[in-house]
């Protein structure tokens, strides 16, 4: 006679979401008390595995709800509804310094979901399984469009929202490693902003010619999405995260064809060589490569390399002169730029010119720099391709405690989406 | 140009399973325009089914279809899912038309749009405000698909993701044949390894030669399989499915069904003999068949009188499983209400009423689906080789409404009688 919980039965819902969707995990016809692991398991593009577990005993109704009920011990503990995902971390026994990242937007981000018996730690593989379900979390809605942009010497993709539009745009800029991202313009699309990623450090016309892009790229990149028949040439924001927004503050302010309906920018700096260009501006923060700093596991801090925000006005955007909305987000133990103490100085330098009205400053305590759209797994430092010539590549801390920068995640994701969305469809309650 | 930006259609969740609900919401309007929700799906078959609502935004400028009255259309009133139920082709359409998903590996398209004022058609000749693309999906991610051919029966077996066992069932459908694999697909994506059965070729029912012998050797396929439980394997069927399924029940001694699910079916026929055998004794009363006022043609006429003769019924006092009916009353093609009464009465008389559980809906027809499927009231079908339209009946919201009853209540019986720790219990 089995000695197995007949039929254990576990649903996650929605079974195929986005990846800004929360999910409900239910298990049911347990016998009350009956303990349990929950797992969560994802193999990676580049073939690594992830995993995250937490432990729960059935209550009276022999029911386990994710959503209600706290997760006795694990990689999360509490209740959290989406720790199955924020908590995900590689398998034991991975290489170090991992960094999971979608690259192929198309396809979703397959999870499985199982159930255990008993309270494991490790070893799932050889443990009794109870039952298992597969969640698919999608970058793209239905409908999206995803379309490679061939003209000009633009290295990007647009995607496009479902629908005849026309559409809000957005340029979406990531930071120093580099590559054409898509997932999070194809999330962004997938809200009803037609968005296009842009890889400005790598693109094809710096590896065929050696030279790194100039203000003229960017504003090509504009052109494109305010010409595009299915944009709204007047309804354009800039997002950036990193090295992102050093471009965005200085587009925001200085350019003459750039007109941002909105600008977004995360975990960056405004301090830079004024009317530099990306190498400029690259070569103005290599200058101050000795202060960078190691911690115990010998891992970079490259925060004081900007530090401290400096006095002289020619090393910083000028801030007052911004004419639209701006939204900083910050992670207060952010160890590889110094993104808090530069959003209060740029706060003190819009009271100053009497602009502040525009701006609006979002800053997590124990959050770090990698503040990326919600529930995804969290990494406090990952090894880093410098796009220097020649590369090197480093272990860079990021920094961040993992719940506090899953919250900062949640939080800023969905303020983030209010704020474009107010800016951009103009009017719109939350 | 917008004064705000422009409006925004949204789904919630964008993408589902088809008896999962969803959440239709429009934003960013003008306060107080009227406006018309739109459906269209394109089938596999390239005909074009669509369904629209009237409503008029609020003070905020939001529709929620799931919150607010369509006061016009092909639905009226508070209906979450009206603009899937009450789809039907669009005009000029070939008539008779059903909407039946064949490749279930891909999920159904639907496109949902907003026009402004209250349209009433041409939708295909005006812009939308604005569209979004949602995506039904029959099977679940994780569910396994497998061609079955061997012993000479073939079907399609899909399994749930997970280490089962899992309880199985054996999923047939009725007189058109074929191979129709959605139901069972959406059966396996809530736990049930399910086997949708082909017993003959669509037009060919009157000449099928199979025997209950096939039945029994595509039941044991499924309780044999390693990933099902022997012990719980049920029967599920519509129509002829149902009459197999009954008979099953009742006269097999091979197979032992753990449950069984019968939608519009009866038990008026004499045991033995081939489903085509079957069929043709049904038309034993063709002067029975009426017509209505569109020359569709009713059926229901050639089942009824019950018989009194025990003789020509499936003996149902020898049922010793659970078994659900699910009945319309406004069923034209069989008198299957009528047969359940008279079910439930030799169920009384040996002993066995215990096992049985009907539901019966008002003013639906025959061609119960699963829930939020367009109605079909009349449909093509082949009879002799000819082409002649059946009325199934049922008035699309009642009907509707009787979809996604049963469904639930299908399965909850299931729930408990193929995954309950304790025995089989017939009642809900």
């Amino acid at each position: 006679m089995s000695m197995k919980p007949l039929c254990v039965k576990l649903s996650v819902q929605p079974s195929r979401g986005l990846v800004d969707e929360k999910f409900t995990v239910l298990v049911q016809n347990l016998l009350p008390g009956f303990q349990l692991t929950i797992h969560a398991l994802h193999q990676c593009e580049d073939g690594h595995s992830w995993e995250a577990f937490a432990h729960y005993t059935a209550d009276a109704t022999g029911i386990v709800n994710v959503s209600e009920d706290p997760s006795l011990d694990g990689t999360y503990s509490g209740v959290e509804q989406m720790g199955l995902l924020w908590s995900l971390r590689p398998v034991p026994g991975s290489k170090s310094g991992l960094r999971m990242r979608k690259m192929n937007v198309q396809t979703p981000m397959v999870v499985t979901i199982s159930v255990y018996q008993g309270h494991q730690t490790e070893g799932f593989l050889d443990q009794v399984l109870l039952a298992s379900v597969v969640v698919e979390r999608w970058y793209m809605a239905p409908g999206v469009r995803r379309v490679p942009i061939t003209d000009g010497k633009l290295t990007a993709t647009l995607f496009l929202p479902s629908g005849p539009g026309p559409f809000p745009g957005l340029l979406d800029l990531w930071g120093g490693g580099g590559k054409l991202v898509e997932y999070r313009a194809a999330l962004l699309a997938s809200h009803g902003i037609a968005s296009m990623a842009l890889d400005y450090l790598t693109p094809q016309i710096t590896e065929e010619t050696g030279k790194m892009v100039d203000s003229d790229y960017f504003e090509t990149a504009y052109r494109v999405l305010e010409q595009h028949p299915q944009i709204l040439g007047s309804r354009i924001a800039m997002l950036g995260l990193s090295f992102g927004t050093s471009v965005t503050f200085g587009m925001a302010v200085y350019s003459q064809v750039v007109k941002l309906s909105c600008a977004v920018c995360i975990s960056g700096s405004h301090v830079q060589p004024i009317g530099g260009s990306v190498e400029q501006i690259l070569a103005y923060f290599n200058k101050n490569v000795a202060k960078t700093r190691f911690d115990e596991n010998n891992q970079v801090i490259w925060r004081n390399l900007l530090l401290p925000i400096p006095t002289d006005p020619s090393l910083k955007v000028e801030m007052g002169r911004l004419q639209c909305p701006l939204l900083l987000v910050v992670g207060e133990d952010d160890q590889n730029w110094p993104a808090h103490e530069s959003a209060m100085d740029m706060k003190e330098m819009m009271e100053r010119a009497g602009n502040s009205h525009l701006l609006t400053v979002l800053s997590y305590k124990n959050a770090g720099h990698l503040i990326e759209p919600p529930f995804m797994p969290f990494t406090r430092a990952s090894t880093f391709k410098t796009v220097t010539n020649p590369p090197t590549k480093v272990m860079v801390l990021w920094g961040g405690e993992l719940v506090a920068h899953s919250r900062a995640q949640e939080d800023a994701w969905r303020k983030t989406l209010v704020f474009l969305r107010e800016n951009l469809y103009g009017g719109m309650q939350p | 140009m917008f004064h705000t930006g422009p409006p925004v259609v949204s789904v919630h969740p964008s993408r589902a399973m088809v008896d999962e609900a969803f959440k239709v919401q429009v934003e960013n309007l003008p306060p107080g325009s009227p406006v018309t929700l739109h459906s269209l799906h394109q089938s596999e078959d390239k005909d074009y089914w669509e369904a629209f609502g009237h409503y008029v935004s609020d003070h905020r400028g939001t529709v929620s279809v799931a919150d607010y009255l369509s006061c016009g259309g092909t639905y009226t009133g508070k209906e979450a899912m009206g603009l899937l139920w009450s789809m039907r082709p669009v005009p000029g359409s070939r008539e008779g038309l059903r909407l039946r998903k064949l490749n279930v590996c891909i999920p159904q398209l639907v496109n949902i749009s907003v026009y402004s004022g209250h349209v009433g058609g041409g939708f295909r000749e005006q812009d939308s405000l604005a569209s979004v693309l949602t995506e039904r999906w029959y099977m679940a991610p994780g569910v396994r698909r497998i061609d079955i051919k061997e012993k000479g029966v073939r079907g399609t077996l899909f399994i749930p993701h997970g280490p089962g066992p899992f309880p199985g069932l054996l999923d047939m459908w009725g007189s058109g044949g074929g191979l129709l694999e959605y139901r069972a697909a959406l059966l396996a994506s809530h736990g049930y390894a399910s086997m949708a059965l082909e017993y003959f070729n669509p037009a060919e029912v009157n000449t099928a030669e199979l025997e209950l012998n096939y039945f029994e050797t595509a039941f044991n396929i499924v309780r044999d399989h390693p990933q099902v439980m022997s012990d719980r394997v049920g029967l599920f069927g519509l129509s002829l499915g149902s009459v197999v399924s009954i008979s099953l029940a009742a006269w097999s001694s091979v197979v032992k069904p753990r449950c069984c699910v019968c939608i519009s079916g009866n038990h008026t026929h004499a045991p033995g003999g081939t489903i085509g055998g079957v069929f043709n004794e049904f038309f034993t009363n063709l002067h029975k068949v009426r017509m209505d006022e569109n020359n569709y043609e009713i059926w229901r006429g050639m089942g009824l009188p019950i018989p009194d003769d025990i003789s020509q019924k499936v003996d149902v006092g020898k049922i010793n499983c659970p078994i659900l009916l699910v009945n319309g009353d406004d069923d034209q093609n069989w008198p299957t209400v009528e047969s359940a009464e008279d079910m439930a009465q030799m169920m009384r008389a040996a002993g066995n009423e215990h096992l049985l559980t009907r539901l019966e809906y008002p003013d639906a027809g025959h061609l119960i689906e699963p829930p939020y499927s367009p109605h079909f009231r009349a449909t093509k079908f082949i009879k002799d080789g000819q082409k002649v339209i059946l009325l199934w009946g049922g008035t699309t919201k009642p009907h509707s409404d009787a979809q996604e009853d049963s469904w639930k209540k299908i399965l909850a019986f299931l729930q408990q009688n193929m995954y309950s720790s304790s025995g089989p219990r017939a009642k809900l």
